[in-house]
């Protein structure tokens, strides 16, 4: 029933309709065939740098890399090829064998385990495993691939890790050279600080001309931490806070009025990191500094823990029932002693709109005032 | 925003003017970079400082502080004359445009450059990139708004939009961004002076019935009541007596703080809840300790007006409570119980109460919020406003003269201060300044100041100095940068310890009662 219009791809013995421009790797996320990328970022264009997703083309002697490839009408395509698994092996084992990923994906049985394993917490500074155990993309499809990087000898770290700023650990040895992050940088938050810089085996992501993030044009959004596959770049604070030991709280960001989606991740009643909430408006998984570092104030010792009365200059610890008492009191005297557009209420562009309309409704219809301000002017 | 965020890359041309995007509103900053950069938008920027977003500029334009109604009564000069207005959306949608025509006739590009000191010609060229823009989206923060002629700016704006048929299309209106998280939504909460919810007059008889009758109440209150730049200098005088503040922090971030501090000081009484011993909580008679967002369950509505969920993520500290429990208990002790079992249920309420919020249910933004107008709960919401018609009808056209900033620079006073914010931190600090990594990144106040200011003032990079203004003085930091133009200083007011605000000029815009914060006079003096 095919019309002559419609363009059809084979992909895995079924036949697909497809639109003009969609990549090969578009019609099978489109039709839940699972292609696994690496590289590949939404909203960027893709490089095939990474070689994850490629597949095979009936009559092409090569693989093909389905995230840059465009779709075309009659296209045989194999998504799981024998051909396809033993180049995404060879890939997924030359990544795992570039740096420090000392997860479980190692052959245990390994003679030089512990001799890698020594080495690496020396160079981590911690007993730890990689930070981003058991949320690594590189991981899961080491797993799923059953592909372990023993067959490397270890490489040499190059480039050693770089703290020097509250937010963010680049650590080099870990870095697949995805080029994720860079993506993220120039083509999403178009901050174009960060870039791949020397070649070949000194290959490395740079910014500027190779300084720290923190004397570079880096202004510490945060979206490269988000979208890196590995454990290259992570939160300082949440450096080995372990994905499952959190639970995620999807919120609202309480700093401008953009209103990014965030997601809290809640470890034993305290936030523990931020991170944009993904494929939902406005903000699509990204943020600003504020939004995704800048939560500290929460759990501050310097919070208001109580009512407080001042009495004499001072002031001194009160229970709710005393507090809410004399404020009710003093508010009626003032009220019925003045008139009620002696009272004034500045509720809060900070607060939720539901403690606006309390106050609104307290300030008209309790007070019966109008005298409601906030501070939209300010 | 009369459009959404995801809009403004849909947009051929950008105005942003008065808006230090990259800092103030990063995420959305990002939007316009992207449109620039990869979707051939050609932007323009009006701004008397060299912001980032000037380096993705097709044009930038550097107005002398306060000139903004010339400028844009000077691109409308030349759209009209050389013909390039949008003659069917005027006639079809519009109404008093030979009112406008006639003010703009003397706003020449040369007499614009004698006021702002843009150049005619980059007049010239804007007013036509802008007017030959299929969809061209102005974006504007502060900068227009916070002056004595706020008001008039932000007409004009509309005026410039409307005159080439930019509204009410994708990628095209005027947007306000807001600065503050839940600003939009304190507004059509009612949080203000004059109205109820969803903007409706306290002065309309009818309005007041139905909320009378909503709440089980009689004899609201008829006259428009104060805004906060009207209580201060009320309390100054002994005519407030009493304050009840929430989650605000006047003694920062109103203008004027020396004659604000004795203002608030001559209170009677005064309340302050907050999450941290604000500079305004040290001075009240009771503190009210309220839970923070990541504590309460509720919800924001953004500078898109898509009202989007805030939930619980841990149990707030100590003995806090949400602000709405606060109130209510207040409330009951008054007479008048409140008696609210969460925030859902206030916000069902607001539903019946808000034609505007009718059809937003908690069920409904569980996954993505919704932009109001959204009368039904069968209503898919409305991204773009002013499709068919303006609320009021057809689009009035205000014929608009300039006006200069209320003070001036002279002898005494040479230089131009104007205040912003910076990237690191957010309004008074309260929350910023108490995360380590900001305040390591932006660890104190400064002032910026051109080189060649600098020189004439015998003035060393980095070194302190004491800036004044006829309301006060601070000592700050001085950083030379080529951000500010010459004549002009630029200081952060987050810093409580060296308040930008003890020199701002309190002089109001009349109708907003805005203050002037991005224009005053002041001088400086040799190490502090």
């Amino acid at each position: 029933m095919e019309n002559q219009n419609t363009i059809v791809i084979n992909i895995n013995g079924n036949r697909f309709n497809f639109v003009k421009g969609d990549t090969i790797l578009d019609v099978a996320r489109q039709n839940n065939i699972e292609i696994p990328t690496l590289c590949h970022l939404k909203g960027t264009l893709p490089t095939g740098n990474c070689r994850v997703c490629v597949v095979e083309i009936a009559g092409e002697q090569d693989l093909t890399i389905s995230c840059e490839t465009k779709a075309a009408a009659g296209m045989i395509v194999q998504t799981e090829s024998s051909r396809v698994v033993a180049s995404r092996k060879q890939t997924i084992k030359k990544m795992l064998s570039m740096g420090n990923h000392n997860c479980a994906v190692r052959a245990p049985h390994e003679e030089s385990w512990t001799q890698y394993q020594l080495k690496v917490q020396g160079e981590d500074n911690s007993p730890e495993l990689c930070p981003a155990w058991g949320d690594c993309r590189l991981q899961d499809l080491a797993y799923y691939y059953q592909v372990s990087g023993s067959d490397y000898s270890n490489v040499q770290t190059l480039y050693s890790m770089e703290m020097a700023n509250p937010f963010i650990i680049r650590d080099f040895s870990r870095c697949i050279l995805c080029g994720r992050c860079v993506k993220a940088c120039n083509e999403i938050q178009v901050n174009d600080a960060i870039e791949f810089g020397y070649d070949g085996d000194r290959k490395k992501i740079v910014a500027g001309d190779d300084k720290p993030l923190k004397d570079s044009d880096c202004v510490f959004c945060g979206e490269c931490v988000q979208v890196c596959p590995v454990g290259a770049l992570v939160p300082k604070d949440a450096r080995f806070d372990r994905q499952w030991e959190s639970k995620k709280v999807r919120s609202t960001c309480s700093y401008c009025g953009v209103g990014c989606q965030i997601d809290f991740h809640v470890k034993n009643n305290r936030i523990i990191k931020i991170t944009g909430a993904e494929d939902t408006a406005p903000n699509d998984g990204s943020l600003c500094v504020k939004g995704r570092f800048g939560f500290n104030f929460v759990h501050s010792q310097d919070r208001l823990t109580t009512p407080l009365i001042k009495e004499n200059g001072k002031f001194r610890e009160a229970s709710w029932d005393e507090a809410l008492d004399l404020t009710s009191k003093r508010l009626s005297e003032i009220k019925d002693q003045y008139g009620a557009d002696t009272i004034g209420v500045l509720t809060s562009a900070r607060v939720t709109n539901e403690d606006n309309y309390a106050a609104m409704k307290f300030t008209r219809a309790v007070l019966k005032t109008n005298n409601i301000d906030h501070c939209a002017r300010l | 925003m009369t459009n959404t965020i995801g809009d403004v890359e849909e947009a051929d041309v950008i105005l942003v003017t008065g808006s230090n995007t990259t800092e103030n509103h990063p995420v959305l900053s990002a939007f316009v970079k992207r449109a620039v950069k990869f979707k051939n938008a050609k932007m323009i920027v009006v701004d008397p400082r060299q912001i980032k977003l000037t380096k993705f500029a097709e044009q930038w334009l550097r107005p002398n502080l306060g000139t903004d109604v010339a400028w844009i009564n000077g691109l409308m000069h030349v759209i009209i004359s050389e013909n390039l207005h949008n003659k069917e959306f005027i006639e079809k949608r519009t109404t008093d445009f030979e009112k406008l025509k006639s003010m703009v006739e003397k706003f020449t590009p040369d007499y614009v450059e004698k006021i702002t000191g843009i150049p005619a010609q980059q007049i010239i060229d804007a007013a036509r990139l802008y007017a030959k823009a299929k969809a061209g989206a102005i974006l504007y923060c502060m900068g227009i708004t916070q002056h004595t002629t706020g008001t008039d700016n932000v007409k004009s704006l509309a005026n410039l939009a409307m005159l080439c048929g930019n509204l009410g299309i994708a990628g095209g209106g005027v947007n306000p961004l807001r600065g503050q998280n839940n600003v939009q939504g304190a507004c059509d909460m009612g949080g203000l002076p004059n109205v109820f919810t969803a903007y409706q007059p306290v002065t309309d008889e009818a309005a007041r019935k139905r909320m009378e009758d909503a709440w089980g109440v009689t004899g609201l209150s008829e006259k428009n009541g104060l805004t906060v730049t009207k209580m201060v200098p009320m309390a100054h005088d002994g005519e407030i007596k009493a304050m009840y503040i929430i989650g605000e922090n006047p003694l920062v971030s109103d203008p004027d703080l020396n004659h604000a501090e004795k203002s608030f000081g001559n209170l009677d009484f005064l309340v302050v809840q907050d999450i941290f011993m604000t500079e305004t909580a040290q001075i009240a008679d009771v503190i009210l300790p309220s839970a923070c967002f990541a504590e309460k369950e509720g919800t924001f509505s953004n500078t898109e007006r898509r009202v989007q969920r805030v939930r619980k993520a841990v149990e707030a500290p100590g003995a806090a409570w949400d602000d709405w429990k606060i109130t209510s208990e207040i409330a009951k002790r008054m007479g008048y119980p409140m008696a609210y079992k969460n925030a859902r249920e206030i916000f069902e309420e607001i539903m019946k109460v808000t034609p505007s919020y009718a059809g937003i249910t908690y069920d409904r933004i569980d996954r993505e919020g919704l932009h109001w107008p959204c009368p039904s709960q069968e209503h898919p919401g409305t991204p773009i406003l002013h499709t068919e018609q303006f609320t009021r009808g057809k689009g009035v056209f205000h014929a608009i003269d300039y006006i200069s900033p209320a003070e001036q620079v002279d002898e005494e006073y040479p230089l131009y201060l104007t205040t912003g914010r910076v990237l690191y931190h957010y309004h008074t600090g309260t929350m910023t300044r108490r995360t380590e990594g900001l305040n390591e990144r932006a660890p104190e106040s400064f002032v910026e100041i051109s080189a060649e200011d600098a020189k004439k003032f015998g003035i060393e990079d980095g070194s302190m100095i004491t800036v004044a203004s006829r309301r006060g003085e601070i000592k700050v930091r001085t950083k030379i940068s080529d951000m500010v133009d010459i004549g002009t200083v630029f200081i952060p007011f987050h810093y409580a310890e060296a308040a930008a605000n003890k020199l701002t000029n309190a002089a109001l815009d009349p109708v907003s009662n805005i203050p002037e914060y991005k224009v005053c006079a002041i001088k400086l003096s040799g190490t502090a």
